[in-house]
């Protein structure tokens, strides 16, 4: 994971080649000490395409994450602040959309709208922020009757105030958790939709577009869908792991 | 008295979900920019606009938007969903109803597979908690889950495919299918099915196992298993018979809530392995630009999960009599 995210921030003084540049002189290269993980059918360098997916990947995680924990903050504090028929509905919509399988929804949202980065990221986020909403449900309703809520409602705090500032940093570890494990699954989803040609659109180079393209010559090339695959394997275990190590620190109740 | 309206609470939430299902659905198709008519008219120089506004009342397009609602509401009602626009113009249910039962078969099979793995990996996790082979467990079941399903596919269908020639690595039958005894046709689908099952298997099977472990260590640390070792009861019979009746109840609810992952991991899958499924017709649909379809197989999807969940509370009501009191 730290080695995904180093990749990325530095990747322009990493990647010994550009990730786009053409060379007709090298094409199917298998790994060697010139292309240390060796060039595709246009003879680019895979090292570098992976160095600059890097940026992809982790950027379509964290924003996507950022665009769900928005929504499901949002949501769950004020079905769990208010309670009653705002609850039911919310909660109503949660279920409703639970329902759908996840990858079907994306797909279908994409097939209507142009296949590009920015809507590949809002997607997921629009689609993932269910069980957030949840978690934060939970933690508000347990919360909102305890006696520093209270104080600041007699201080005369407003309802937004107490809600982002006393409730919401009272419950946010269980989120942190679940946002954790969220970027590993934004990931995920992102290289399945740029594998099946419709998420990252090539040339700009995405873990999941170089499979793809590695694929039909998945025989005389393999080194093009190896190491691509490594690299989302690592990078999703490192946050998934990151996740179940958070969840043991932060849950007393896990921790037994 | 109660479980009669336990059970009318139950439908109405179920119908409530339903029309909630279909008012995203409906919502999404008009997510699409430009109307249906647009192909005849916009793009046809010699289409008026009385042309355009005639089309539209045929297809009932100048009503307001909760009155078309209603009408495709009523249609789908009876499974019409319209008709694909791809080449063929065949009504999207047949389309749908002759890709269904490979997918259901393909996701009911691993999830067989998942469940005979996944308990016994869970129950000796939690019994031996924190030993070398609860560790080892963990990062595999950990592999499973963050692996790319289609990578996954990839690399064993360049190993048990292609440099160890041992499963067919597309499609669903041989090219002599048709002259194969039963048996033989049974073996044959087996084989070509082998590859995606492992798939499904591996990658589905950190869900259900972890669950099942922290269930189990749940129910070890209770006073009743503590009276049973007291009692002087093998260690194996606490476990297997009263430790193991108890973990198994929320794994139940488990199972009703992997159908979504399932449904939607079958797009990629069947993709990759050549599997004419309800995921192949799904993203062929959608690289075609068909929408009566995609609408259709989202509607559909959205309801087996809704089946799903359903069959998991009747299960947890049948498991569990503490409920039905």
């Amino acid at each position: 994971m730290a080695l995904s995210c180093f990749l990325a921030l530095f990747a322009p003084y990493i990647a010994p080649y550009d990730p786009t540049a053409i060379n007709v002189k090298a094409i199917f290269l298998p790994p060697c000490s010139k292309y240390w993980l060796g060039t595709d059918g246009l003879g680019r360098d895979v090292f570098s395409r992976l160095v600059y997916g890097a940026r992809i990947s982790l950027w379509v995680g964290f924003l996507s994450v950022g665009i769900s924990v928005s929504i499901g903050v949002v949501l769950g504090l004020v079905a769990g602040y208010f309670g009653g028929l705002v609850d039911e509905f919310i909660m109503r919509f949660v279920d409703i959309m639970l329902c759908f399988p996840s990858f079907f929804l994306i797909l279908a949202v994409i097939a209507f709208l142009e296949p590009s980065l920015v809507n590949i990221m809002i997607v997921i986020g629009l689609t993932s922020w269910m069980g957030v909403a949840r978690l934060i449900r939970a933690e508000t309703m347990s919360l909102k009757n305890r006696e520093f809520v209270l104080a600041a409602r007699l201080n005369g705090a407003s309802t937004a105030r107490i809600l982002f500032w006393h409730i919401l940093p009272n419950g946010l570890s269980p989120v942190l958790v679940s946002a954790t494990l969220g970027v590993a699954s934004a990931i995920l989803l992102e290289s399945g939709l740029s594998f099946l040609g419709i998420g990252v659109q090539p040339p700009t180079p995405s873990w999941g577009n170089m499979l793809m393209e590695g694929k039909d010559v998945l025989e005389v090339a393999p080194w093009l869908s190896i190491f691509p695959g490594l690299m989302i394997l690592i990078t999703v275990l490192g946050y998934n792991l990151l996740g179940e190590a958070l969840r043991d620190i932060l849950d007393p109740r896990h921790n037994k | 008295m109660k479980i009669f309206y336990k059970f009318f609470f139950k439908i109405l939430s179920l119908v409530i979900t339903f029309l909630g299902i279909t008012v995203v659905s409906f919502w999404v198709i008009h997510l699409a920019p430009g109307s249906p008519t647009d192909l005849q008219t916009t793009l046809n120089p010699k289409a008026s606009t009385e042309v355009r506004e005639r089309l539209n009342k045929i297809y009932g397009l100048d009503k307001p938007l909760s009155v078309q609602y209603i009408n495709w509401l009523k249609r789908i009602i009876h499974f019409d969903f319209g008709y694909s626009l791809s080449g063929d113009h065949r009504p999207v249910w047949d389309k749908i109803k002759e890709r269904l039962p490979l997918t259901l078969a393909l996701n009911l099979i691993s999830m067989f597979f998942i469940f005979i793995l996944a308990i016994p990996l869970g129950i000796l996790s939690a019994v031996y908690a924190d030993s070398w082979f609860d560790k080892l467990t963990t990062i595999f079941v950990f592999i499973g889950f963050s692996v790319p399903g289609f990578w996954l596919a990839l690399l064993l269908m360049l190993w048990l495919g292609i440099y160890c020639p041992i499963f067919p690595i597309s499609g669903l039958t041989s090219l002599n299918f048709s002259e194969l005894s039963f048996w033989g046709k049974l073996w044959d689908l087996a084989n070509h099915l082998a590859l995606p099952v492992m798939v499904f298997t591996f990658t589905g099977l950190a869900g259900l196992s972890r669950y099942m472990r922290s269930s189990m260590l749940e129910v070890l640390g209770q006073d009743f298993i503590l009276l049973a070792r007291a009692k002087g009861l093998p260690y194996k019979i606490v476990i297997l018979k009263h430790a193991l009746k108890n973990a198994l109840l929320p794994v139940i609810t488990i199972l009703g809530l992997s159908v979504p992952g399932l449904i939607g991991g079958s797009v990629i899958i069947e993709s990759i392995f050549a599997l004419p499924g309800l995921g192949q017709l799904f993203y062929q649909a959608v690289m075609a630009r068909d929408y009566p379809i995609i609408l259709g197989n989202l509607v559909l999807g959205a309801i087996l999960t809704l089946v799903g969940n359903l069959l998991a509370d009747l299960g947890y009501f049948l498991a569990d009599p503490r409920i039905r009191k």
